[in-house]
């Protein structure tokens, strides 16, 4: 009888965590299906490498917007990933140092910071005075990749054994060397994936970018001039209304997926290696 | 074991014993010089006394083995003569640990030299993830740039000498990672040697390998011995009699300190002990 109630409610109970876990994971399901659905009919060759055009023209592409992304990506790593690694290195190696923990409370109020009070802070501090640029745009993103880069490095220092620090100095090697030439390198690949896993948050961000780096519909490359992305054009031609728009708003949706999908694949393949290369 | 009952003269080994500071590590009754010598030495913890008053002479090109139970300060001991203690905070000591008869721990005294004249093999193989060369090759950079075949030679010759030479000599640009444990803890012992330190402190350098790679070490400690003072803090009584000339054994007393109980050749210690504690412990009544 005991067993009975046992077994039935066991399975009851399995059942239920079953169907939570589809529950969840339908939205993400959903969301992939539906994007690759509505965009990939608009994503040709064309799309990529034309920029903009009036929809009278065919409403051209998004080469613009791609090159822009990259650039702001490519400024927000320059200016974060420096910054973050030297950052986590003294923290890692000063935990309970009162800089320490401020830093480490810091990273984590920063990284719960809305993205938009960010872009907020960054148009009082640097647009109002030099007008909206590329490199406004990279500094808020910077701002919100630093937090993710901190963490992840400091997690990833962590995981390396004290011995092989102490190997080092007890060669003679001064601290910064240490940290350096063993430190740093040890944990490097655990530090590539947090990298990656930071640039694919801000991938998509918009708020932030709409105070900052304002959008453009021409292809630029000047860091001092407002300056195109991929989420910005997207929310432009998904309010349009104008259908081919709302056709390309999909289309660039699926392209971000896309994109963060595959950094986050190059983390994942980076992490699996690192284990098999190291302890 | 023969050798430890030579007398080396102190003037063949040391022959720069003219110089009148020296004079404090001069010869001791057994006629044998002392390279280091722990002067009163207490090491602490904030408040906590770890190793409390010890005195105690190295000899030179002699294995000294350290033993005692766990957390009777071995390690803590081990790791004042190259001053990696000052690593962790609120560590000090008190008293003096005299290298060639001068005090490591005075204010003049650069740590880095410290540490390149005593070098250190650890618990666990820990090989940097680099190259073999790399690894071998990373003390002797430290100190400056050198030319690309000195520095060849540098890491042939202490591969050579910790006997590791003919199994990675084909594959010197490949990770020291996918050595086996015992090849790694040679390669650390190599990486150790490529600097030319003068004292090498090995710290419990076989528990994490088989019996095999444990005899080759072993084996290799007597070789270095003959250029080299090596300590050598250990768990295992057979090692310690099997390889050490000299042997310390420590204990906590009644405040959990560690303090040194008996110092002596290591027969001496094992056939003949004068504690009745030590006794004991070699006996395995305890620890």
């Amino acid at each position: 009888m005991h067993q009975r109630v046992r077994r039935s409610s066991n399975i009851f109970m399995l059942g239920l965590t079953g169907l939570t876990t589809v529950v969840g994971i339908a939205p993400l399901v959903w969301i992939l299906f539906d994007v690759f659905v509505r965009g990939a009919s608009a994503i040709s060759i064309r799309f990529l490498t034309d920029t903009f055009k009036p929809t009278s023209l065919g409403g051209g592409g998004i080469w613009h917007a791609l090159v822009g992304t990259g650039i702001l990506m490519g400024l927000a790593s320059l200016f974060s990933v420096p910054l973050g690694i030297l950052t986590a290195l003294y923290v890692a190696r000063n935990p309970n140092t009162l800089l320490g923990l401020a830093v480490r409370f810091g990273t984590d109020v920063l990284s719960g910071l809305p993205s938009i009070v960010v872009g907020l802070f960054v148009y009082a501090l640097v647009v109002s005075g030099h007008g909206y640029s590329a490199l406004a745009g990279g500094v808020a993103l910077a701002i919100l990749m630093l937090p993710i880069i901190v963490r992840t490095t400091e997690e990833m220092l962590k995981l390396v054994p004290k011995s092989l620090r102490e190997a080092s100095l007890a060669l003679g090697a001064p601290e910064w060397k240490t940290s350096l030439q063993v430190w740093l390198p040890a944990a490097m690949t655990g530090i590539l994936t947090g990298l990656m896993l930071a640039v694919a948050r801000v991938a998509g961000e918009t708020s932030p970018l709409i105070f900052t780096a304002l959008g453009s519909n021409v292809l630029s490359t000047a860091l001092d001039k407002p300056i195109a992305s991929l989420p910005l054009v997207l929310f432009k031609y998904a309010v349009d209304p104008s259908k081919v728009r709302n056709a390309q708003a999909w289309a660039i949706a699926l392209i971000i997926v896309a994109l963060v999908l595959l950094l986050n694949i190059s983390a994942r393949l980076i992490a699996t290696w690192r284990s098999k290369m190291m302890y | 074991m023969a050798e430890s009952a030579m007398a080396i003269p102190a003037s063949l080994t040391l022959p720069s014993l003219a110089n009148a500071r020296t004079v404090v590590r001069t010869t001791t009754e057994s006629g044998l010089a002392a390279k280091m010598r722990l002067d009163k030495v207490s090491v602490l913890y904030r408040n906590f006394v770890a190793v409390a008053d010890v005195r105690l002479s190295f000899y030179a090109n002699k294995i000294t083995a350290i033993i005692g139970p766990s957390g009777c300060g071995k390690s803590t001991l081990l790791r004042a003569l190259n001053r990696m203690n000052d690593l962790i905070p609120g560590a000090r000591l008190e008293g003096r640990v005299l290298l060639d008869g001068e005090d490591i721990y005075a204010p003049n005294v650069d740590v880095v030299e410290v540490r390149r004249r005593v070098g250190m093999v650890f618990q666990r193989p820990n090989p940097f993830p680099k190259s073999i060369y790399d690894n071998v090759a990373y003390g002797p950079r430290l100190y400056g740039h050198m030319r690309r075949s000195d520095l060849d030679s540098i890491v042939e010759y202490s591969l050579r000498r910790a006997a590791l030479w003919d199994e990675v000599k084909d594959k010197l640009r490949q990770s020291a990672m996918a050595l086996s444990g015992g090849q790694q803890q040679r390669l650390c012992i190599a990486r150790a040697i490529a600097v030319e330190p003068e004292v090498i402190l090995m710290d419990e350098p076989c528990s994490a390998l088989d019996p095999v790679a444990t005899l080759k070490i072993e084996e290799l400690m007597r070789q270095l011995a003959r250029e080299y003072t090596i300590i050598i803090v250990t768990h295992n009584m057979q090692q310690a009699a099997r390889v050490s000339d000299y042997a310390a054994f420590l204990m906590t007393d009644e405040n959990c300190a560690g303090t040194l109980v008996e110092y002596g050749e290591t027969r001496q210690i094992f056939t003949n002990p004068r504690d009745r504690r030590t006794e004991d412990y070699i006996t395995g009544r305890f620890g």
